[in-house]
């Protein structure tokens, strides 16, 4: 067993409104410059879509992900030596307009337009060239809230082996959001598909980054990554991603996208698996079994053994609390509602969902849905969103997993109102499907009140570990050798180093009980 | 000291001191520049066919220089390599792969040109070093018909000529003497072709030196530690 904490989420659909605060504060902090206008870090996407950028689930297009050849892990793109026989011209990599041409409006014309009979219009103009756009034909967000055709929209992926047609009438229309962010995968392609090896993974939180200084924009983790949340910016050249927010979560802080959720969405808190069944689990032969391996992946924070392992394993102690609280670990593990999106994809990805379940609430209120004599939870093949749907997105098409978690918020919800509504507790549908009362209170309070301590539990990271000389820190972090933008990284530099020591003791001074 | 003793005895030290030092500093200082510096996202039309045949053309036609001119002449006779063989296997590697090249970048460059988004993304020297990359390659396959002419005639000693100078050059011993009476399609082919690496750091071209063979030889995930191992 090697335990290894991981920096995880869970977004609870049930609650997303689709208000894109997520995406605008994400973007207003980390992807406000050139190169990446067209970037959006976090993206909500309205369900069934095709999404940003286009088709990007369909991986027979795009070649993301890994598959099993001969029983082994390999990237979908083929070896390694046939991604660099590919180096030259990417055969998978999107173009642009995969994603939008990012544009502007002319907001000057407003005020520098002579006064004319008809109102001056700013018109777009394209971020890349200046030109103005004659008009605009997609963006990042083209199908909010279903807009466009049903027949675009329907090349979904994940209405694959759904009756498309049935969906098509307007009674039976479903919609559901789905916010996105890199996945900080357990086991992830864009890092194994590197060629220069800038791409990593860091050890204590998990967080997914890419090597500014190291990467030379071969663009192999852009197609690799089956989320399509490696993205290349066209003005430096190099591959730009997600970083999980890694100074504020350094620091104790949710990241600015999950801070800023106005439906209290999203939860941050760590994870503890085990490093040395990643390959063995993400390589089960059976798709669908992928998620179970993932949930096998995960170490129970309360059991002894693991803490042990965790600590001769450099785990801080205050990490391996924060694991036990985790608001991950209660719904993913525990609670089993969270699941993660397209497990089939085997890069065991960290950002978990709960599938959505309002639709059907009002459907059920409305009295639109029977139950079967003697339940009171109706039958899922009665839901509005087809249980296939979410099985698709989340589960590698396996319906029972996502059929038990529906009926486990329904049956919360179920209690919960008869608390509130009738004034007393009515234990009936938490009965029938052996959930006791005290989970379903737990549960009421993480997914309805969200209490933002529950929300987030989040160790500040441990700087103090890598640091050998404490004293230069203080006095000289943040000074750079003349040069700010790259200090240098190489091994062997022509140029002096930087003498970063301090004449003080490194030894640390004993603590108060040794004296 | 002329111009031609300027030109080929003075200038290639120029160009390889400026080609290696350049590299390092860049390389030490300014990592972050260092790149291929792509621009197949803006633009995929065509990539695929410009790109390989501009790329593979380009490193057969380095290759091919690079062991034409730099093997001792005693090393190709030991090998049973007459100068005649020598000679009909440059040009037609040199014809095959140039050809390669000249239409990979011909399309490169009206792309970069003429493609408004490229070209809106492209730096100065993006334009310029593939502008004079091209006009080497042309001038450099404008020799064929010159070195076709020789071999024609059973003469091979331009070509032996050529590659004593590479080598007076590289044991510090430049004797520009021996190219004096050479053609002059050579010699402007040898001084833009110097002149590449004059311009190398200063390029997008650095990422050369960092071919990723390593790729093929190192574990999936890259794992990186804050704690000291």
């Amino acid at each position: 067993m090697k335990v290894r904490a991981q920096f995880a989420f869970v977004f609870n659909l049930d609650k997303c409104i689709g208000c894109h605060t997520c995406s605008v504060t994400c973007k207003n902090v980390w992807t406000n410059r050139k190169g990446v206008e067209y970037v959006w870090f976090n993206n909500v996407e309205s369900k069934p879509g095709i999404g940003y950028p286009k088709d990007w689930e369909d991986q027979k297009k795009w070649r993301g992900g890994w598959e099993l050849k001969d029983g082994k892990l390999q990237l979908k793109s083929g070896s390694k030596l046939a991604r660099l026989a590919n180096i030259f011209a990417n055969p998978d990599m999107p173009e642009i307009d995969d994603y939008y041409e990012p544009f502007t409006f002319d907001y000057a014309h407003l005020q520098n337009a002579p006064l004319s009979e008809a109102a001056p219009t700013a018109r777009p103009v394209s971020q890349i060239t200046g030109d103005k756009m004659e008009k605009i034909t997609w963006g990042p967000n083209w199908e909010d809230d279903l807009a466009g055709e049903f027949e675009k929209r329907s090349k979904d992926s994940n209405m694959h082996n759904l009756e498309k047609e049935i969906y098509k009438q307007f009674e039976n229309t479903f919609h559901m959001y789905l916010p996105r962010i890199c996945n900080h995968c357990i086991n992830p392609a864009c890092v194994a598909s590197c060629p220069s090896g800038s791409m990593y993974k860091r050890e204590e939180d998990g967080i997914v980054l890419v090597d500014q200084d190291k990467c030379r924009g071969w663009r192999m983790c852009v197609s690799s990554c089956p989320y399509k949340k490696v993205y290349y910016n066209w003005e430096s050249g190099k591959a730009e991603k997600c970083i999980g927010c890694y100074p504020r979560v350094e620091s104790g802080m949710p990241t600015v996208c999950s801070e800023s959720c106005v439906g209290r969405i999203r939860y941050n808190g760590i994870m503890l698996y085990d490093a040395d069944k990643i390959e063995q689990l993400a390589s089960v032969p059976n798709e669908q079994d992928l998620y179970q391996a993932q949930l096998d992946i995960f170490l129970d924070p309360n059991d002894p053994e693991v803490i042990a392992a965790a600590r001769r394993d450099g785990i801080q102690e205050d990490w391996i609390i924060a694991a036990q609280k985790s608001p991950i670990y209660k719904m993913a593990v525990d609670w089993k509602i969270a699941f993660p999106m397209h497990p089939e994809f085997r890069t065991l990805p960290m950002v978990w969902y709960v599938p959505p379940l309002s639709p059907v609430q009002s459907h059920i209120d409305q009295g639109g849905l029977s139950s079967d004599p003697g339940s009171v939870i109706p039958p899922v093949e009665n839901l509005r969103l087809p249980v296939k749907y979410l099985a698709n997105l989340l589960t590698a098409g396996k319906e029972a997993p996502i059929v038990s978690a529906l009926k486990r918020m329904i049956a919360m919800r179920a209690y919960q109102r008869s608390i509130h509504v009738e004034g007393k507790a009515d234990t009936r549908a938490l009965d029938e499907i052996g959930m006791s009362e005290e989970m379903a209170l737990e549960m009421y309070r993480y997914l309805a009140i969200a209490n933002y301590e529950d929300r987030f539990v989040i160790p500040s990271g441990h700087e103090e570990v890598r640091l050998e000389d404490f004293y230069a820190f203080q006095g000289q972090n943040g000074f750079t050798f003349g040069n700010d933008s790259s200090p240098g990284i190489s091994a062997n530099s022509l140029f002096p180093e930087r003498r970063r020591e301090t004449v003080e003791s490194r030894d640390p001074a004993p603590s108060a009980d040794e004296r | 000291m002329d111009l031609h003793q300027m030109l080929f005895g003075v200038y290639p030290y120029l160009c390889l001191a400026t080609f290696v030092l350049g590299s390092w500093i860049r390389f030490d200082h300014e990592q972050y520049t260092w790149k291929s510096d792509s621009s197949q996202l803006l633009s995929k039309n065509g990539m695929r066919l410009a790109s390989n045949f501009f790329h593979i053309g380009v490193i057969a036609i380095f290759f091919g220089h690079f062991v034409g001119l730099l093997t001792p002449h005693s090393v190709f006779l030991a090998l049973g390599v007459s100068d005649m063989a020598h000679q009909g296997i440059a040009i037609l590697a040199g014809g095959i792969f140039g050809t390669l090249a000249l239409i990979g970048g011909v399309i490169l460059w009206m792309r970069r040109m003429f493609n408004k988004r490229v070209r809106a993304a492209s730096r100065w020297m993006d334009i310029n070093i593939l502008g004079w990359i091209m006009l080497t390659l042309v001038v450099g396959m404008s020799t064929l018909p010159v070195s076709i002419g020789h071999a024609e005639h059973g003469d091979a000693t331009v070509m032996l000529r050529l590659a004593e100078w590479v080598q007076s050059v590289v044991t510090l011993q430049p004797n520009p003497e021996l190219l004096r009476n050479v053609d002059s399609v050579y010699k402007i082919h040898m001084f833009l072709g110097m002149s590449v690496f004059l311009f190398f750091p200063f390029t997008r071209l650095v990422h050369i030196w960092s071919a990723p063979f390593g790729y093929l030889f190192r574990a999936y995930q890259i794992v990186r530690a804050k704690r000291p191992a």
